[in-house]
């Protein structure tokens, strides 16, 4: 199996196609932070909206690494599953195409091994991609922007997490992210089994998320009892609770506080089932299938 | 004990039936031809010999083991070009040759990989990527990755497909060298029966998915079966003057300006000496062996021959 591995990340990082992903992000990142270095104050007047009125905003402060970098993550996140598609659609269907699944499953290995280690790497492959983004996001930040103490925008309300409180949430939305994001990987990946060219599992892929995420911001009562709970993009944002604290009598954040964490692991049950799901279904499609590409 | 059994072995995709009640053997050191026309199910059953295709019934046993029960045992001795040689392009031949060897179960040393490189003659370009080379180099390094791991039985599916005729005579010295200074054993499929009958030893000739006849190719020459095909500018005109001639009942079919008789090989000059007597301008007379008559008459191409006659 590590034998396995080590040649499937071999291939994905040999690949120029893998890179379009870090540099997209890096780009997309980098846009961000230029935009909000010239003119951040916008940006947190919007955010903040009416509130701005009673409360006196440190916009100084409050524009700093660590909210730029839950920023960028809002921003973004929704978005980086089409760039996980690209390298987890490939996986197999990239390989029929390209012939070499008829030799690879000729080989000494089980079907089931091969695709475990080929998922593996998709996953990997996802979470370098996030700490890829984390560094770039998080790091860069901080270096452009200081540190500070972050406003959340919650509804109608703020929260202030102190700047000593931070680190530890970005280090588990990163890891709800790799879950969230090795979700669409699966799904991806279960597509690509099905398919002799990577378009299909890929398109197809971005057209689930994006049907599924419509769905889930829907506000209609019936789908909110009936459907959301079961979509795994009603779960995928779920690292913002991370982020939301347990409040005090007086309306002050409790450091060290997660103020649901109850969802967020069912959430992540719910994204584990699904990934569970997902690859099982392709393994057993995979033992089942006849290579005639 | 045959190295390799396969016992009425059946492929059926949806309502085509691939491969029907198929059943031969191969013995060690035999250099094994896999004939017949395109779309015959040649290429299903070396797919159901590598486990990428499954059978809907029969069996395969390879090395006196159940290919189904002990099929990664099984492997490890198999290597295997299918149709095209189609390998990881943005790798290099020599980081093909690794992966593919570390999936064949081995580990295999630089000097090793550098050495099978060498032998199917890709020295000098071996960190160049797969995409700048050639047909005919991607089809050597083809082999180079079935034969990484030393194994006993040798399958190549069409393995002169889009080769140039040097490549075709480099593929052809290559399996002999394997077969008789290496001692493997090889099957190799093809549609083209010179190919064929210039390296197996032993041949079977399937088409529509059934078994036609297996033997040594000596064993099915037939010399009272030669093919004659002799090109005249007038088929017509020709024809007419061949009526009330012996030759006539050796006339099988027409093809464009061909005449094609079937006659025994002795014959050959009477029949070229009777056509100037006859006057009919000749082009040219080619005889086909018996062998490529005889599997023209069992295989579908008579069909494709009839099909242009007049």
């Amino acid at each position: 199996m590590w034998q396995l591995l080590q040649i499937e990340l071999l291939k994905i990082f040999r690949k120029p196609r893998t890179y379009i992903s870090f540099g997209a992000i890096a780009v997309m990142v980098l846009i961000i932070q230029i935009a909000l270095k010239f003119d951040g104050k916008s940006y947190i007047e919007f955010i903040v909206g009416s509130l701005q009125d009673s409360l006196d905003i440190p916009y100084g402060h409050i524009l700093n690494g660590y909210f730029v970098c839950f920023v960028i993550l809002n921003l973004l996140l929704i978005h980086i599953p089409l760039l996980v598609a690209l390298v987890a659609g490939d996986s197999i269907a990239g390989e029929a195409n390209m012939g070499t699944l008829r030799l690879i499953s000729s080989k000494p290995v089980s079907r089931t091994g091969l695709l475990l280690a080929k998922f593996t790497a998709s996953v990997i492959y996802t979470a370098l991609l996030l700490i890829w983004l984390a560094i770039i996001s998080l790091v860069l930040s901080i270096l452009l922007f200081g540190t500070n103490d972050i406003l959340i925008a919650r509804n109608d309300a703020l929260e202030i997490i102190r700047s000593n409180d931070v680190m530890w949430r970005y280090g588990l939305a990163f890891v709800y992210a790799t879950l969230a994001l090795s979700t669409v990987a699966a799904l991806a990946f279960l597509l690509s089994v099905f398919a002799d060219n990577s378009i299909g599992p890929i398109v197809s892929t971005i057209s689930i998320v994006i049907v599924c995420t419509i769905l889930s911001e829907m506000q209609i009562p019936l789908y909110d009892r009936e459907i959301k709970p079961f979509l795994f993009t009603s779960h995928m944002l779920a690292w913002k609770g991370f982020f939301y604290c347990k409040v005090d009598a007086g309306g002050t954040a409790v450091s060290g506080s997660i103020e649901n964490l109850r969802a967020i692991g069912k959430s992540s049950l719910i994204l584990l089932a699904y990934i569970l799901g997902f690859v099982s279904t392709a393994i057993w499609a995979f033992n089942k299938k006849d290579i005639l590409s | 004990m045959p190295l390799l059994t396969v016992s009425h072995l059946s492929k059926k995709f949806k309502t085509h039936t691939a491969v029907d009640d198929l059943s031969f053997s191969v013995e060690e050191g035999d250099v094994y031809g896999f004939l017949g026309q395109n779309g015959a199910g040649k290429s299903t059953t070396i797919r159901m010999l590598l486990t990428l295709v499954k059978p809907t019934d029969g069996r395969i046993e390879i090395f006196g083991r159940d290919l189904n029960r002990d099929r990664k045992q099984i492997l490890q001795e198999v290597g295997a070009v299918i149709e095209k040689p189609d390998l990881y392009k943005y790798l290099s031949a020599f980081e093909n040759l690794s992966l593919f060897a570390r999936m064949s179960g081995i580990r295999p040393v630089r000097s090793q990989l550098y050495e099978q490189l060498e032998m199917v003659g890709l020295a000098g370009r071996e960190h160049d990527r797969v995409k700048t080379y050639s047909q005919g180099m991607k089809q050597r390094l083809g082999i180079a990755v079935a034969l990484i791991h030393n194994p006993r039985l040798i399958i190549l599916d069409e393995p002169t497909n889009g080769l140039d005729p040097q490549g075709i005579a480099d593929m052809r010295n290559l399996i002999l060298h394997l077969s008789r200074h290496l001692k493997k054993t090889i099957i190799v499929s093809s549609h083209l029966l010179h190919e064929i009958e210039q390296i197996s030893t032993r041949m079977l000739i399937i088409d529509h998915g059934k078994k036609i006849i297996e033997g040594s190719a000596a064993s099915l020459i037939d010399p009272a079966k030669t093919r004659v095909e002799v090109e005249v500018t007038d088929p017509q005109n020709a024809l007419a003057k061949l009526t009330n001639t012996p030759w006539i009942k050796y006339y099988q079919k027409t093809h464009l300006n061909l005449l094609v008789f079937e006659l025994s090989r002795e014959k050959i000059p009477d029949l070229n000496r009777d056509l100037v007597e006859l006057r009919i301008p000749v082009m040219a007379i080619q005889a086909k062996t018996s062998l490529e008559a005889y599997f023209l008459s069992l295989t579908s191409s008579k069909q494709h021959v009839a099909a242009f006659a007049d």
